[in-house]
């Protein structure tokens, strides 16, 4: 099977080490991976910022560079679910719909294509706290959320986690809160959004974790820009990293 | 025309009083946790909530006969019927009651649409003396501060907050903090002014069409106590508030309490359908912009709010903010999407004021798609010119950069420009934002893209042969 | 000012008319009847304890020694139901703020909602609508055959299609706007006891 690598925008310039990770991980699995090295970003931060002009060119060119695959893999919740449920600012194309319609996080890819569940070349004997973004619950799906209290309860990334021999969960309180990351909103707001920060770690800490892992390297950039300012030493991975079989 | 609130700055201000900040934020989310409980209790919880959004949506959509509807019902009951445009109309309207009797003081209950007609000063600078009975109301009014929460509207004010207020304002101790004192207190001291009016005024939760009635919930009773203990009984509501059926009451009955405080329904839940005997009874269906919103195609779906301030107690921004930061007399996830209908400009900031993380849109009883709308309103606001110069700027970099993969690779080479094209963090084209409290990341020795190509695409063209 | 308030109305109707989305269907409303408690009178009683409302179960055999030693600061006792003297009668209330001098008022409530624990009160019980709120405690008299399940069924009653003022009430007022902390009372009846008590005539009165 072969699927175009999409790495986004933050993760190439600050955490290229997920990328390789998402590679290299995928390639155990028999994944054909293409990396077009035309990409640039999903267009996201400009959507994000009402500036759809602004990010016309770069969703159209997004869709140009991988328009063309029938699978687009991504170590990215926010992006995934801006390309599948945000992409309005480029014009319609053929291309664009096939990227709408092929791209996915790369917990969906594992957990819902492959429907892997067993990583025999990793282990972890440590305690997680495992962050899951906002995208990835509330836009993707991907763990049930608790404001919907009927719902069963389920996570994807857990549940991908959960075949690494060794890990072992902390729970902690306000567990599906918002990090504070927000994209532009770190900037803009800047001190609700390191005060979320804060007690987001804060409440992880309680639950005295060995490090803290999410698929989504956006929100452990700001928990790590966080941590770091408070001279917390914990480490921060990103899933594909565990799965992948990084040690500590 | 006035500059947009800055409701980040506000906000900073807020989070920098540790004590108020850590102390709402806490208070509310516990409100979110006993709105959880309580959906827990009601197994149909999801089916009601379609339910009530179902019901608004027709509602909405059929508005004019269901108004048309009830005016002719409740005019049968014996109400007067007054229609007002906008906010002025309102006020013009409540005072030529009041002036008409020559009364000169009124009691209402809490009625959000009244702050948003400014109500009180309009009647205070012509010479009617206002007493607010709801207790958190009545605490803002001593405090001269608007209401800071749609349902608790002192709930930031600490007891010794409200301690200290009231012995400023009745000369009671300002060193018993003890809830049931203070709460006592305020009974003491407003129980005179309601048993003496001539006129007294609530709003009301729902309206409904079928029966020509007006439905009121409160915990304290003071609806109750401010409609039906003087002779003249004004009630304000806003158009959107229609529902068609006494049967449909009975589905935002079941949602509104649990979802703003988690009991299963207020103290007193009050259905007037008319005067009561020897007194009048008016009804104000007030406009103020809401037959415009109804028109807006992407934001119409606002007006089914049921103002349960669900979203407030769920939103990280607003417990981190406080409901005074967004200057608006609707706050938090709600407020952002409904005042830039008010007064675009004013409110231009709002809708950056999130995270979009989407929890209000999962709690909110009508199933109003909050977070998607507050995305849709940056684009207006885009569109209207009411993004910053400097934030603009740096968009418009951004996007060149990002469109042009020979540029974004040369910029990313640069490792230091990287942070500047960024455009999460060069929304001012400074770091000092992002960098205030928290560090900047690495850039990394070799991007992605260059690791890949150094290295593995020799390897890819080479298995590819 | 007629033609005025003409205009209003009409420029209001014009307004929403012309902006009204399309017609969105009506929805049909169950009324999830598969939820109803199997034991209506004790929801009814756990209900009403979480808003600070009190059941008595037991027989009270003497409603004036009853209401003497529960309420025995109590000068004036005023009784809306026919089986009872009390001190006072609520037509002998000359003015509606009057109520506020009623220590305690005895009253009879047509039905119960188990779901939520409240109590629905009428004009017709009430006869002075202001007792409701401004009398300082209310003891309610309610027959347990009349407790329906939910919220649903007790918008059924005819008295919200009929009556001018219809309360359902739930406990004590309250209030949690200082602090956030709940206290009870606020500013309306201090305490709420309900007694189960058959009702009088088999009949239920709709007014």
């Amino acid at each position: 099977m072969q699927v175009a690598l999409m790495v986004p925008c933050y993760i190439d310039m600050f955490y290229p080490r997920v990328g390789m990770a998402t590679l290299e991980l995928l390639e155990r699995l028999g994944v054909d991976v293409v990396y077009p090295k035309e990409q640039t970003c999903c267009g996201q931060p400009m959507a994000n910022s009402g500036c759809y002009e602004e990010a016309r060119a770069t969703e159209e060119h997004c869709a140009r560079v991988f328009g063309p695959f029938d699978c687009v893999v991504t170590p990215s919740g926010s992006c995934t679910h801006h390309i599948r449920n945000k992409f309005t600012a480029g014009a319609d194309s053929a291309e664009k719909q096939n990227l709408v319609r092929n791209t996915y996080d790369l917990v969906e890819f594992l957990h819902d294509v492959l429907k892997i569940r067993e990583f025999p070349w990793a282990t972890f004997e440590h305690k997680v706290a495992l962050h899951t973004s906002c995208s990835a619950i509330r836009g993707l799906n991907m763990a049930s959320m608790s404001e919907r209290v009927h719902d069963p309860v389920f996570s994807k990334p857990r549940a991908l986690l959960s075949g690494v021999s060794g890990i072992e969960f902390v729970e902690f309180e306000r567990v599906d809160e918002c990090c504070g990351f927000g994209g532009t909103f770190a900037a803009t707001e800047e001190a609700v959004s390191a005060r979320m920060g804060y007690d987001k770690l804060a409440f992880m800490q309680k639950a005295s974790p060995d490090c803290i892992v999410s698929s989504d390297m956006s929100c452990l950039m700001h928990l790590q820009g966080c941590a770091h300012r408070q001279k917390q030493d914990i480490p921060f991975y990103h899933l594909a990293e565990i799965l992948n079989g990084v040690s500590l | 025309m006035s500059s947009p609130v800055d409701q980040a700055k506000n906000a900073e201000k807020f989070l920098a009083d540790t004590v108020h900040e850590e102390r709402l934020d806490k208070l509310l989310w516990t409100m979110r946790m006993r709105r959880d409980a309580a959906a827990r209790q009601v197994p149909e919880w999801e089916e009601l909530r379609t339910l009530a959004s179902e019901i608004k949506e027709h509602t909405l959509s059929n508005l004019s006969q269901y108004l048309i509807q009830f005016e002719a019902r409740a005019t049968a009951n014996g109400m007067i019927v007054h229609w007002a445009r906008d906010a002025h109309e309102h006020n013009q309207i409540v005072y030529e009651i009041l002036a008409e009797q020559g009364i000169d003081a009124l009691v209402k209950s809490k009625s959000m649409l009244t702050e948003e007609c400014e109500l009180r000063p309009f009647l205070e600078r012509r010479d009617i003396r206002v007493t607010e009975t709801d207790l958190g109301e009545r605490i803002q009014q001593l405090d001269d501060q608007p209401p800071g929460h749609i349902v608790g509207p002192s709930i930031h004010k600490t007891t010794k907050d409200v301690a200290v207020l009231f012995s400023q304002k009745y000369g009671s101790d300002p060193n018993n903090e003890d809830a049931a004192y203070l709460a006592g207190v305020m009974r003491e001291n407003t129980r005179p002014d309601i048993l003496k009016a001539r006129a007294g005024m609530t709003g009301a939760n729902f309206v409904v069409a079928e029966t020509g009635a007006i439905v009121v919930a409160t915990n304290e009773g003071n609806a109750d106590l401010s409609a039906h203990t003087p002779p003249l009984h004004i009630c304000s509501v806003g158009i959107e508030k229609i529902i068609p059926t006494t049967e449909s009451l009975a589905v935002f009955v079941r949602l509104l309490t649990r979802s703003a405080t988690g009991d299963a329904i207020t103290q007193y839940t009050s259905t007037f359908r008319g005067p009561r005997k020897g007194a009048t009874m008016h009804v104000i269906l007030v406009d103020n912009g809401r037959s415009t919103r109804l028109g807006m195609k992407r934001f119409w779906h606002s007006l089914k709010c049921i103002r349960c301030a669900a979203c407030m107690n769920t939103c990280p921004v607003y417990r981190r903010s406080g409901g005074l930061s967004y200057g608006s007399t609707y706050m938090g996830p709600i407020g952002i999407i409904m005042m830039p209908t008010f007064e675009l400009r004013k409110y231009s900031e709002l809708p950056f004021a999130s995270t979009l993380n989407g929890s209000c849109t999962n709690v909110c009883p009508v199933k109003i798609d909050i977070h998607e709308q507050i995305y849709a309103w940056r684009e207006v606001m885009e569109e209207n010119g009411q993004i910053q110069v400097v934030k603009k700027d740096a968009m418009r970099v951004a996007g060149k950069v990002l469109s042009h993969p020979a540029l974004y690779q040369i910029a990313t080479a640069t490792l230091s420009t990287a942070l500047e094209v960024l455009p999460h963090f060069a929304i001012y084209n400074r770091l000092n934002a992002w960098g205030k409290h928290r560090d900047i990341p690495e850039p990394a020795r070799e991007t992605f893209h260059e690791w890949y190509r150094n290295r593995r695409r020799k390897t890819d063209e080479v298995t590819r042969l | 000012m007629n033609s005025t308030r003409t205009f209003s109305r009409n420029t209001i109707l014009d307004s929403v008319r012309a902006n009204q989305p399309a017609t969105q269907p009506m929805p049909t409303i169950p009324h999830f009847h598969t939820n109803k408690p199997a034991d209506p009178m004790a929801t009814f009683s756990e209900s009403i304890a979480r808003m600070a409302g009190v059941v008595v179960t037991q027989d009270v055999p003497n409603l004036d020694s009853f209401l003497r030693a529960k309420f025995p600061d109590a000068k004036v006792i005023c009784s809306a139901i026919p089986e009872y003297g009390g001190t006072i009668k609520p037509e002998s209330l000359n003015h509606w703020s009057e109520a506020s001098r009623i220590d305690v008022c005895i009253l009879r409530s047509p039905m119960g909602v188990a779901e939520t624990g409240s109590i629905l009160l009428s004009d017709i019980e009430l006869q002075v609508n202001t007792i409701a709120f401004l009398a300082h405690d209310l003891v309610i008299l309610l027959d347990p055959k009349q407790i329906v399940s939910n919220i649903h069924d007790a918008y059924e009653n005819p008295y919200f299609k009929l009556r001018p003022y219809s309360l359902l009430m739930t406990g004590p007022s309250g209030s949690g706007d200082i602090g956030g902390i709940v206290v009870h009372p606020a500013q309306a009846a201090k305490t709420l006891t309900v007694l189960l008590s058959p009702a009088p005539d088999a009949g239920q009165r709709t007014g």
